[in-house]
């Protein structure tokens, strides 16, 4: 089976900065993966890389078996970048229905319009949006070629969270099944909800590539949480880990049953126990060694 | 799950279309911004209400001043057009990285640039004729229809230097010193040239470079549309398409600069 992307043994230095380091990396049709790591991990420039804005030092990049520069491959990706800009004084509709003739089989503006949200903006100047808005007519404009592939870099930078959970309730409906996503994301849990896969990278380097809950599942250590007065009596226990907000415990153990079963022997005033395991972010916060973002 | 490569391939879009709606873009991006429109259509007409209006009737260059001067002050309208169009918008595509979401659509660069011809010529179809008007209904200037329509049709032909002068400034230039380096370039050409007051009453060292100046060679082209002696219509157009090589070599360079700075 074909690849809608295929990134083999890529590189890219400028001067003596190695931003990507021999990644490689194939995405088939349908699948939705999330690209994660820290500020500066190569993430923004390995999606220049995929998408043919830069060019690798070495290796190949191809999208659709093709160049990553070829019109055909551009006329079935729709694309979200970080930090681009339109023509001030055109208006939504009108940017929209531009970019529209660059594709072949587009959607119809009104179409691309509802699905990004933009209903009661179609008709105003870009330079009266918000920035959310400006972010839901960048998706706009990534959506009206009715995409096979869909690119989108951090696309919900300086959303709150009610506008995030509503912009990838629009992006799910679109991707729907058959579309492929790739995203990168500072936020994991948003990672966590939309991605079948999660690619993380930190230095250039591919560190993970695996489905989230396999990601989740490499940490061992799992969280007991409990509501207490104060820290219980915790010496000779197995515990790598104590945080403490608000009269709620949080212990990080590999050996929660034996936690367990002494702080029971200890007669431990504990309420509403939870015993979980990692989130994601502790996953990646593993891998990278650092804190996330 | 379905082999991609067996799929039938999207056809791509036509061109057409591309460039029609380019130059719909770029023209509305003109026209809704006061700080281009006043200097390219009302600067013209408000030179020519000073300097051509009271001397209308008198004798220039064996002709009547003020036909004359709706030449000259024409061939600084369409100058200033391109300049600006080109220029300012090249430069502010580049500095809000338009260009970098253009490079991930497939918009061919082609389209791109037609569409920027295109609104830049309507444009300064525009400007030239609001000029010709106020110029024939407020100095009573007669030209014969073909006449006007030969003055217009050269001045829009000859344009090409200052497009290509205009998008080399718009690629070495950022989006703020664009408008600066423009003018700059824009009002001294046109004085040493002779369009703001005939050539024979500049200082003498100022004569000496105009023949070096695109503009010169322009207004030449414009004034011999109206009947004025000047140098052959062949010379005008060889000069011209000489200025044209040299600032579309100049241009291809500082792209290919930003090619590998930005999209290396």
């Amino acid at each position: 089976m074909e690849s809608v992307v295929s990134v083999d043994r890529v590189s890219k230095t400028f001067g003596r900065l190695r931003a990507v380091d021999g990644v490689s990396l194939s995405i088939a049709r349908g699948e939705v993966v999330a690209l994660l790591g820290p500020n500066g991990a190569g993430k923004t420039t390995l999606v220049s890389l995929i998408l043919g804005i830069r060019r690798p030092s070495t290796g190949a990049v191809k999208i659709f078996g093709l160049d990553a520069r070829d019109r055909r491959a551009r006329s079935r990706t729709g694309v979200m970048l970080q930090e681009t800009g339109l023509p001030n004084f055109l208006r939504v509709r009108e940017v929209i229905d531009m970019f529209r003739t660059y594709y072949a089989d587009p959607l119809d503006s009104d179409e691309a319009i509802r699905i990004a949200g933009l209903e009661e903006k179609a008709n105003s100047l870009i330079t009266t949006l918000s920035g959310g808005q400006q972010q839901r007519l960048y998706f706009a404009l990534a959506i009206c070629g009715n995409p096979d592939a869909l690119f989108l870099d951090e696309p919900t930078v300086g959303f709150d969270v009610e506008a995030r959970r509503n912009f990838w309730a629009h992006v799910r409906a679109f991707v729907g099944s058959g579309r492929t996503l790739l995203l990168t994301t500072h936020y994991l849990e948003e990672a966590d909800a939309i991605a079948d896969r999660i690619v993380v990278i930190d230095k250039g380097k591919l560190l993970a590539d695996a489905r989230p809950a396999d990601l989740k599942a490499r940490v061992k250590a799992k969280r007991v949480s409990f509501d207490a007065p104060r820290t219980p009596a915790l010496d000779g226990l197995p515990i790598e880990r104590v945080q403490s907000s608000n009269g709620r415990i949080d212990l990080f153990t590999s050996e929660p049953e034996t936690v367990l079963r002494a702080l029971f022997e200890r007669g431990a005033p504990v309420k509403n126990l939870e015993v979980v395991g990692a989130t994601l972010e502790e996953a990646v916060i593993g891998l990278t060694g650092g804190t996330h973002g | 799950m379905a082999d991609i490569a067996a799929a039938p391939k999207r056809e791509l879009a036509p061109i057409g279309p591309i460039v029609v709606a380019q130059a719909k873009s770029e023209f509305l991006r003109l026209i809704r911004v006061p700080a281009f429109t006043i200097p390219v259509i009302a600067f013209p007409i408000m030179f020519f209400a000073l300097f051509g209006l009271p001397f209308a009737h008198a004798k220039l260059a064996g002709i009547e001043a003020g036909s004359y001067m709706l030449a000259s002050f024409g061939a600084y309208a369409v100058i200033s057009v391109a300049l600006f169009s080109f220029g300012v918008t090249v430069a502010n595509d580049r500095g809000e990285k338009m260009t970098v979401l253009m490079r991930t659509t497939p918009l061919p660069p082609i389209a791109y640039l037609g569409g920027k011809v295109i609104a830049t010529l309507a444009f300064a179809a525009i400007a030239v004729s609001a000029l010709f008007v106020f110029g024939a209904i407020t100095a009573g200037v007669h030209l014969a229809p073909l006449a006007w329509a030969v003055l217009l049709g050269r001045l829009l032909v000859g344009v090409f230097p200052f497009i290509t002068l205009g998008f080399a400034v718009g690629y070495l230039a950022g989006p703020n010193s664009a408008v600066a380096i423009l003018q700059l370039i824009n009002l001294p050409m046109s004085f040493a040239s002779g369009l703001f007051a005939p050539i024979d009453e500049l200082p003498s060292y100022v004569r000496a470079i105009a023949h070096w100046l695109p503009a010169y060679h322009y207004g030449q082209l414009a004034w011999s549309s109206v009947g004025a002696p000047t140098e052959p219509v062949v010379t005008s157009i060889a000069w011209l398409a000489g200025f044209t090589v040299v600032f579309v070599v100049i241009a291809i360079r500082a792209y290919h600069r930003e090619e590998i700075r930005t999209f290396g």
